[in-house]
């Protein structure tokens, strides 16, 4: 684990738990990123999507709605899924996060995002890093059970591409769920409505 | 955004003494809700308070009831395993709330807290007496569905969201509270307020005044209780019109019934002229029908709400014919 400093503009202020800090001084935090520490003094209106992105250069997970609305920023937070948009970094203290760019090991894909891969399960691309920390974390939460299971533990994951059938396949393909013959034939005709092979 | 200060309290002493000083004080905990009312300049407070930390997340088992920590996050009540099985309005209710981030990061006091949906509060810019007062309501004549149906006032036609609420009105849930005055109790259907002259004051809590968390009489468990809800789509949207029932049952015939409306008032709505007919009677499909359409007595309706109506009425059927398909042991 290495560990880094970041300054900010402002001076961090002594103590978290100052009576006396005044409106927008700096608040220090300790993130520890992709198993990586940070030691950042961060405005107390910074979202974490904000600090990961513009401090830590961790631009995986994308802002879309900033209202915890459409997935785009999903990370894990201590192992569960959150949306870092509706998150203070100031109240991030400790927390250990995961991003996108924390999921392969050692230049492996992990399986969930070798899974989108193999199903085709994007096309623009922008909703794809929050998708798949929501289905690594949907997985770990153990709430894969079925089809119907994964479209709700995945209705916070907007996809305006459409790809949501191919993304379920991935869930599939990763979680061994076997459709049943009216889900496959409902894929079928979604993927000829779309023009697809 | 308004520069504000932030504070992360150790202990509810700290957090009471920085509410009390400061009445514009904001209370962070879960902030799936603040985080969107600080970043569109709804809520501009001087000091956000960070209570997230407080010793307020155990759910236990009483000797009298069920206590439910107010920092417990949403899917950790959901899924909690007496929760389930034996005040399953709570788990149903939850389980329909938001998306499955959301429920990982919000807590069950600031989910009652949340403030309304009504679009002309949350745009940031059209009058709204709630947001700022005196401005006007731009939702009486708006195009909106959410608009209240019981309880409103010239001033403000806000409902209140949340499922949660609902369910616990049903079950005659209390909220434990800590303040400057110690502590105190208010029963779930005194906790939210109805807009009349003054609808930026929300709740019955006091200046300080934190929840510590929320109580469920053992009473609510041996009854049979159902959520039900109507939204826009099939997941991660508030209600149109929701309705938890619970009723107190002797070999079929009904002793005692509490019925709560969501999404139709400033506050969860009882409705009394449903809950008085259900009295003495066997459930069955055609008294539940009976009493759904009971349940509109005295709706109000405005502009482009009346639509919730006849809504309400299936809505509230529905969570009846839960309860007798319960009754039955059908669980289906």
């Amino acid at each position: 684990m290495s560990e880094t400093t970041t300054g900010g503009a402002a001076r961090p202020s002594a103590s978290s738990s100052a009576s006396d800090a005044l409106p927008g001084a700096a608040h220090e935090v300790r993130l520890v990123v992709n198993g990586e520490v940070h030691t950042l003094a961060v405005d107390p209106r910074a979202t974490l999507l904000d600090t990961l992105r513009d401090r830590l250069g961790l631009t995986g997970a994308k802002k879309g709605c900033a209202h915890g609305s459409c997935g785009a920023c999903t990370i894990l937070v201590d192992g569960r899924r959150a949306v870092s948009c509706l998150m203070l970094a100031a109240a991030c203290d400790g927390r250990e996060i995961t991003t996108i760019e924390g999921l392969a090991t050692n230049g492996a894909l992990h399986p969930v995002q070798q899974a989108f891969v193999d199903q085709d399960a994007f096309q623009c691309g922008y909703c794809t890093p929050g998708q798949i920390m929501s289905v690594a974390g949907l997985l770990a939460e153990g709430r894969a059970r079925d089809d119907a299971a994964v479209r709700d533990e995945l209705s916070g994951n907007i996809c305006r591409c459409g790809a949501y059938p191919n993304i379920l396949a991935a869930v599939r393909q990763v979680s061994g769920i076997e459709p049943t013959p009216a889900e496959i034939g409902a894929d079928a005709r979604l993927r000829d409505a779309a023009g697809g092979a | 955004m308004q520069p504000f200060a932030y504070h992360k309290v150790r202990d509810a002493e700290t957090a009471i003494a920085h509410g009390a000083r400061d009445p514009q004080t904001i209370f962070l905990a879960g902030g799936t809700d603040l985080v969107q009312l600080l970043e569109d300049g709804i809520s501009r407070p001087q000091g956000v308070v960070d209570i997230s930390a407080l010793p307020f997340d155990a759910i236990a088992t009483t000797i009298d009831g069920l206590r439910i920590g107010a920092l417990a996050k949403l899917a950790d009540v959901a899924d909690h395993a007496e929760i389930r099985a034996r005040y399953p309005a709570i788990a149903a209710a939850l389980g329909e709330t938001a998306s499955p981030m959301v429920r990982n990061m919000a807590t069950m006091g600031g989910n009652l807290l949340q403030r309304t949906r009504c679009l002309y509060f949350r745009d940031g810019v059209s009058p709204c007496n709630k947001r700022a007062p005196g401005s006007g309501c731009s939702a009486r004549l708006g195009h909106d569905a959410q608009a209240a149906l019981f309880g409103a006032s010239e001033a403000c036609v806000a409902t209140h969201p949340s499922d949660l609420a609902v369910a616990l009105l049903a079950l005659d849930a209390e909220v434990l509270v800590v303040g400057p005055s110690g502590e105190r109790s208010i029963p779930l259907d005194r906790l939210h307020r109805l807009p009349g002259e003054t609808p930026w004051i929300e709740s019955d809590l006091e200046p300080g005044e934190v929840i510590t968390a929320i109580f469920v009489p053992r009473e609510a468990a041996g009854r049979a209780q159902a959520y039900a809800k109507l939204r826009h789509r099939a997941s991660f949207e508030w209600p149109l019109v929701s309705a938890a029932v619970s009723l107190a049952l002797v070999e079929g015939t009904i002793e005692d019934a509490r019925i709560a409306l969501g999404a139709v008032a400033h506050k969860p709505w009882r409705a009394e002229t449903a809950e008085r007919l259900l009295i003495g009677r066997r459930i069955d499909d055609a008294l539940a029908r009976e009493a759904g359409e009971a349940a509109t007595d005295g709706a109000r309706p405005i502009a482009e709400n009346a639509a919730k109506i006849p809504l309400m009425a299936r809505i509230v059927t529905r969570a009846l014919q839960d309860c007798a398909r319960q009754q039955a042991g059908d669980p289906s």
